[in-house]
């Protein structure tokens, strides 16, 4: 009885297997071509220099990787680099939320236009960025003799740097979470208010818990973009060392001293974060789906019953 | 939740440990192959004042192509002092936003330039393409490698260099014209400062030779390739006097006006002059220019003034929208 069943298992998995490779027609030759075509595209395109990287760094040894890291100049960027980020990832969260909320649970009028000015900053070149904050806020720019009067400065000093920051990186929390929440419906929040929650209780308790894979993983990718952006920040960095230079900008300095294995060194940092971000987003992916599979199973089982 | 006490921690520690500025700073605003001459001079500099003073300073430096720097202190970058390649840089910057007088150039000695300079060629190993002079660069088959004189300085030190050499050996305007034309023919990529055209040449390898600043040239040969590259000197080129000024207001206000105004003075020094002088720029003070004579080719030297008329009249006739430059550059072919 028990030898069946498994049998019984096991045979219609097996056919089915084979079926769909027959449905595909082709021979394993092919399969493993194309496997190879790409995994050798990753190796060249990714891995090799990834790992060129770690070894320029170090081609001078732990000292110089050490005294790169650890000489004031670079040091500052590090701190520079992580200040923006930290101001730019939760007022993105902030946004992204309030942004997703208001596109997917509510209907009103522009919409759509809401939808594309969101998506603005991935369309708009990080240069062209940089340079509308010079125009806004540069001396000679719209509010630039206002500032000045005022003794503020914003274009070539730290919050110049934010606001670049934050502009580039502003889609990526609401462009995580709308589809999510549109998918969602609104069903589960009216019957929270229906039962008598409060609108924030059901934001808290109800829609924050759905949404909360997909806005850690926005949060990953916005952080990740936040610390590694060049082209913006560099417009409106003016370059000053130990003053107004991230990460990305004191690798381009380095690089252009002649320092090479410093500028890998501080490079090596940047690719750090790059293989972290990855590997955060794929655990919480694997996270995921394990989460939705229980879901699905609980979900099943209460049918059956 | 403990993680997230740690997050808040880090956060308020890193803005907390962001140093009180105690001391005061100044910013020295410069163009692309300043960077280890003022490295060391501004070592100097803070020693010096500290030995004089007693007060400890800080000098904070800014480097790229010599019109972008010069862009971005008129946008607002607040320098101290400015140390640029060219003088119509900075006279931008004044007649843009007032911020320094008009006649800033009579302020300091030999026009404001504590050091000059000029333009030569840096070929490979042996010269194998055989170049010699300017006529030699618009050959078939040679690639030259200068950056972009919109945005660099010693790009257009490389221009003016060129259509000197022209406008005397064709004897007109129009051949003069003809030429430049032919030789950024053979410009394969204009980087936008004269780092980034020393690092294509020499790093990437790429082209047959490359307009530099002696500095530049003979940094590159002493750094970074000894016995992989050697200096051409053409029969003619440009004495080029890179300038250095007090931006007036930015200093007024941050009280920094005596400080920034002896850090410019001390340029002129013997010490500031032998650290010019050790960066391969040519002082200008007799005495360190004879002991490091035999570091600096013979060059037979025009100037600004005596060909073009000046540097605004240079400018305005070359590199401005839709000067020469616009005409004859056209990068789709």
């Amino acid at each position: 009885m028990s030898d069946s069943g498994v049998a019984n298992a096991v045979a219609p998995a097996f056919t089915a297997a084979a079926v769909s490779r027959r449905a595909v027609g082709e021979g394993a030759w092919l399969r493993w071509a194309l496997t190879g075509l790409a995994l050798l595209f990753l190796a060249v395109f990714l891995v090799v220099p990834l790992v060129l990287v770690f070894r320029e760094a170090f081609s001078k040894g732990w000292d110089v990787y050490l005294a790169a890291l650890t000489e004031p100049d670079a040091w500052h960027a590090i701190k520079l680099t992580l200040i923006a980020a930290a101001i730019a990832v939760p007022l993105n969260v902030i946004f992204g939320i309030a942004a997703a909320w208001g596109i997917s649970k509510f209907r009103f009028r522009g919409k759509q236009v809401l939808i594309t000015l969101i998506d603005l900053p991935f369309a708009v070149s990080p240069v062209i960025a940089g340079l509308i904050y010079v125009l806004v806020f540069g001396s000679r720019g719209w509010l630039g003799p206002w500032l000045e009067a005022h003794d503020l400065s914003i274009i070539y000093a730290v919050p110049g740097i934010v606001l670049a920051t934050i502009f580039v990186t502003f889609p990526f929390v609401a462009r995580e979470l709308i589809p999510l929440m549109q998918e969602q419906g609104v069903s589960h929040e009216e019957a929270a208010l229906t039962l008598g929650a409060s609108g924030w209780q059901t934001f808290r308790r109800v829609t924050l818990p759905s949404i909360k894979w997909g806005l850690l993983y926005g949060v990953i990718l916005c952080n990740a973009r936040a610390m590694g952006e060049f082209g913006a920040v560099s417009v409106v960095s003016g370059h000053i060392r130990g003053k107004t230079n991230t990460l990305p900008l004191h690798v381009e300095i380095l690089y252009n001293e002649y320092q090479f294995a410093a500028a890998f060194a501080v490079a090596s940092l940047l690719a750090l974060l790059a293989v972290v971000t990855l590997v955060a987003k794929s655990a919480l992916e694997f996270k995921h789906q394990r989460d939705r599979e229980r879901s699905a199973r609980a979900a099943t089982r209460q049918e059956e019953l | 939740m403990n993680w997230k006490t740690l997050i808040a921690a880090t956060a308020l520690g890193l803005v907390v440990s962001t140093p009180a500025l105690a001391a005061r700073e100044i910013l020295n605003v410069s163009y692309d192959p300043t960077r280890e001459l003022y490295e060391q001079f501004n070592k100097e500099f803070v020693k010096h004042w500290k030995a004089e003073t007693g007060e400890p300073l800080t000098v904070r430096q800014s480097h790229g192509g010599a019109g972008k720097q010069t862009r971005a202190v008129i946008d607002g970058l607040e320098a101290d002092v400015v140390t640029l390649a060219l003088a119509y840089d900075i006279d931008a910057i004044s007649e843009k936003t007032g911020k320094l007088p008009k006649d800033w150039q009579k302020r300091l000695p030999h026009n404001s330039a504590p050091y000059t300079s000029t333009i030569v060629f840096l070929v490979r190993k042996g010269n194998p393409k055989g170049l010699h002079d300017w006529d030699d660069l618009i050959k078939p088959g040679v690639e030259v490698i200068t950056p972009n004189p919109k945005t660099s300085g010693g790009a257009r030190w490389n221009y003016l260099a060129a259509w000197a050499f022209a406008q005397d050996k064709y004897g007109s305007e129009e051949k003069a014209k003809d030429y430049i034309t032919k030789l950024f023919k053979q410009v394969p990529v204009l980087d936008s400062g004269a780092r980034g055209s020393t690092t294509t040449f020499v790093q990437r390898g790429i082209g047959d030779v490359l307009l530099a600043w002696e500095n530049e040239a003979l940094l590159a040969i002493n750094e970074l390739g000894k016995g992989d590259f050697e200096i051409v000197v053409p029969s003619v080129s440009i004495l080029a006097e890179p300038p250095v000024t007090l931006v007036d207001k930015n200093a007024q206000k941050h009280g920094t006006t005596d400080v920034a105004k002896a850090y410019l003075e001390y340029l002129y020094t013997p010490v500031g002059q032998e650290i010019a002088a050790k960066n391969y720029y040519r002082p200008t003070d007799p005495k360190i220019a004879k002991k490091y004579a035999d570091a600096f080719p013979d060059v037979n030297l025009i100037t600004v003034d005596d060909v073009f008329g000046g540097w605004q009249k240079a400018q305005k006739t070359h590199f401005n929208d839709g000067g020469v430059f616009d005409q004859i550059y056209k990068p789709s072919e």
